[in-house]
C-alpha cells in the first residue's frame, strides 16, 4: 500500500483508485465504531447459545436457558396471584356482603374494583358510573335488575338478556313495541305518553291524561308496576322494567323519546362476564359499583 | 490499490463482469433463504387449537370495511404475551386465531385500544352508539364519527367473489359457503329468520339486526366483524403448556 498517493492537504493516504485526476481518500473507520461493531458480532453469539435462535425445519434452536415469553408470562401471572392469594381465598371464600364488611378486603376489593370497571365498564356505564343514554347509571338508586349486592353479582356474572344461560331477562325480549307491533295506535301512544309526562310534574293534557291512565293500567302496569314505581320495586322478576317517575331517564323523559320508547319497544343488553373475567375479580366488581352511590 | 496480489481479491472481482454477476447472485441468495426457507415450515408455528373458521360473509364485508376506514392506523389486534396486556384485554392473541386474515391486523400502533377480544365486551347497541359517535358514551374519546355508515348500503353482490379469492390464498371456504355468500350475509342481519344453515357454516357468529334498518347496511357488516373478533377459541379447553411451542 505504501505506493499510494498521500493527498498533500490532509495527509490521509488515498485507496489508489483514480477518476480523471479525482482521488478518494483512505480514512480508516472510527475505532469506536470499530469495535462496536465486532462487540455486537460476539453478542450475537453469545446470544444464540442462550436464546433461542436459528429456525431448524419443524423446530428451532434453544438456547441453553430455554427460554420462552408465554412461559415466562404463567411465570409472573402465577407470582402475581400468589403475591395477592391471602386476598383472594378470601374473597372467593366470602360473599359480596361479607366482603364489604372486611376492612381490609374492602380496600383491595374496591382498589381492583376501580380498574376492572374503568377497562372493561366504564364504556358503557361511564368513567363514575354516570351511564349514558341507553345505558344505566350505576350511581344513583334506580335499579332495574336490584341494588343488593348479591343482585349486582349476578348480573355482572350472566349479563343481561345475553348469551349466557343464566341471564337476567331473555335474549332478544325486551319492552314490546307498542306502536310497531300494532298493539297501541298513535292516539293510544299520544295519551299514555302525557300521562307518564304528567307523573314527572310536566306539562300535560288533563284529557288525555285520563284516558292514558288506562291505557298504562291495560298494558304498562304488569312490568313497571301500578304506581310506575318499576319491576324491582314492583316485585315483578326478569323485566328490567324501570321506575316512570324519576329524573334520571335511561332513554328520555321528554315526550318526543317516550313516543318513539312506546312505539319501538327498548331491549337494553349487557354482555355476561363469567367467561371473561375470574370470579374474585367479578366480586370485587360488584363490591365497587354497589359502593359507587346506590348499593341498596 | 492490490493490484500487486495474486489470486482471490477485490481487483479481480471487479474486473471481471461475469464472476461478479455469480458473487452477487450467491450473496443475495443466502440473505433470501434465510428469510423465505423458514416460512415453508410456518405450519409448526401456528397453534393446534379448534374452533378458529373462517369469516362470514358479513363479517367478511365488515373487514373489508375495517381495511378501508384505516382502523388499524390507531387499533391493534394482537394481545402480547405480557402480565398487563393480558390482565387487561384478555388472554394473548395465537397465531391460530389471525391465520385467516389476509392481510393479518396485529399492527403496533395503539392510539385507541386493541380489538384483538372486543367481541362480545361491549352490546351491539353499544358498538353501534359508539361508532355513530364515540363521544357519546366514552367522553375523553378522539375516535372520528362513523355516523354516515349507519344507513349506507352495504354493497355485498360480488360477496361471494370475494370468498373464491381468499380461498385461493389459502382460507378453507368450501362450495357450500361460497354459493350461500349472499343468503348468509342477509340471514346473519335477520334473527327472525332461519338462521340453523349459517350458523352451522359459521358457528359463533353474532345474529342481530344491529342497526335497526331494513337494509344491510356497512355498519352492520363492521359490528358484526367487531362482535366476533377474538372469541373463537375456547381458552378453558386448553393448558397454557398446550399454547407454548
Amino acid at each position: 500500500m505504501a505506493q499510494n498517493y498521500k493527498d498533500e492537504l490532509s495527509g490521509v493516504e488515498t485507496t489508489g483508485h483514480e477518476w480523471d485526476g479525482l482521488r478518494e481518500l483512505n480514512n480508516p473507520l472510527p475505532k469506536w465504531w470499530l469495535y462496536l461493531f465486532y462487540v455486537c458480532i460476539a453478542w450475537a453469539l453469545v446470544y444464540y447459545v442462550f436464546y433461542p435462535a436459528w429456525p431448524l425445519g419443524k423446530t428451532y434452536t434453544k438456547g441453553i436457558l430455554g427460554y420462552s415469553q408465554r412461559e415466562e408470562l404463567d411465570t409472573r401471572l402465577a407470582e402475581a396471584k400468589a403475591g395477592q392469594a391471602k386476598y383472594l381465598t378470601a374473597i372467593a371464600a366470602k360473599s359480596v356482603d361479607e366482603i364489604q364488611k372486611d376492612k381490609d378486603l374492602l380496600g383491595f376489593a374496591m382498589a381492583g374494583g376501580r380498574s376492572y370497571f374503568n377497562e372493561n365498564c366504564a364504556a358503557c356505564h361511564g368513567a363514575g358510573g354516570q351511564g349514558a343514554k341507553g345505558f344505566p347509571t350505576l350511581a344513583d338508586d334506580v335499579w332495574l335488575w336490584g341494588g343488593a349486592s348479591a343482585d349486582i353479582y349476578k348480573t355482572i356474572q350472566h349479563g343481561i338478556r345475553s348469551d349466557d344461560g343464566d341471564t337476567r331477562g331473555t335474549p332478544n325480549v325486551g319492552m314490546t313495541a307498542f306502536g310497531k307491533d300494532g298493539i297501541l295506535n298513535r292516539e293510544q301512544i299520544d295519551q299514555v305518553t302525557d300521562y307518564v309526562l304528567s307523573l314527572n310534574g310536566k306539562p300535560a293534557d288533563a284529557g288525555k291524561v285520563a284516558k292514558g291512565k288506562t291505557v298504562y293500567d291495560e298494558n304498562c302496569a304488569a312490568c313497571h308496576g301500578d304506581a310506575a314505581q318499576g319491576s324491582v320495586a314492583a316485585g315483578v322478576d326478569g323485566v328490567g322494567a324501570p321506575p316512570l317517575k324519576q329524573a334520571n331517564w335511561l332513554y328520555g323523559g321528554d315526550k318526543q323519546t317516550l313516543v318513539e320508547t312506546v312505539t319501538n319497544g327498548r331491549a337494553g343488553v349487557m354482555p355476561a362476564w363469567s367467561k371473561r373475567l375470574d370470579d374474585a375479580t367479578i366480586k370485587s366488581l360488584a363490591v365497587y359499583v354497589h359502593n359507587l352511590g346506590g348499593g341498596k | 490499490m492490490a493490484q500487486d496480489k495474486k489470486g482471490f481479491s477485490h481487483d479481480l472481482i471487479e474486473r471481471n463482469t461475469l464472476l461478479l454477476i455469480v458473487l452477487v447472485l450467491i450473496t443475495v441468495s443466502i440473505g433470501g433463504l434465510v428469510q423465505i426457507v423458514p416460512l415453508f415450515t410456518i405450519e409448526s408455528t401456528i397453534e393446534k387449537v379448534e374452533g378458529v373458521r373462517p369469516y362470514s360473509p358479513l363479517e367478511l364485508a365488515g373487514q373489508n370495511i375495517y381495511f378501508r376506514e384505516g382502523c388499524y392506523n390507531c387499533h391493534s389486534q394482537q394481545i402480547r404475551p405480557f402480565r398487563d396486556e393480558v390482565e387487561r384485554y384478555g388472554h394473548y392473541s395465537l397465531a391460530a386465531e389471525s391465520m385467516y386474515d389476509h392481510p393479518f391486523q396485529w399492527g403496533s400502533k395503539r392510539t385507541g385500544p386493541d380489538l384483538a377480544r372486543v367481541g362480545g365486551k361491549y352490546s351491539n347497541d353499544w358498538q353501534v352508539a359508539h361508532l355513530v359517535n364515540p363521544r357519546a358514551v366514552v367522553p375523553e374519546s378522539i375516535m372520528p364519527t362513523y355516523g354516515w355508515m349507519k344507513d349506507r348500503p352495504l354493497s355485498y353482490g360480488d360477496i361471494a367473489d370475494h370468498l373464491k379469492t381468499l380461498k385461493i390464498v389459502g382460507v378453507p371456504y368450501t362450495d357450500e359457503q361460497i354459493a350461500n355468500a349472499k343468503a348468509d350475509v342477509e340471514a346473519q342481519k335477520n334473527p327472525e329468520g332461519d338462521t340453523a344453515g349459517l350458523m352451522k357454516r359459521y358457528p359463533k357468529a353474532v345474529v342481530a339486526n344491529f342497526t335497526g334498518n331494513k337494509t344491510v347496511t356497512e355498519m352492520d357488516a363492521l359490528v358484526a366483524y367487531l362482535q366476533v373478533l377474538g372469541t373463537m377459541v375456547d381458552f378453558t379447553k386448553y393448558q397454557s403448556k398446550q399454547l407454548q411451542q
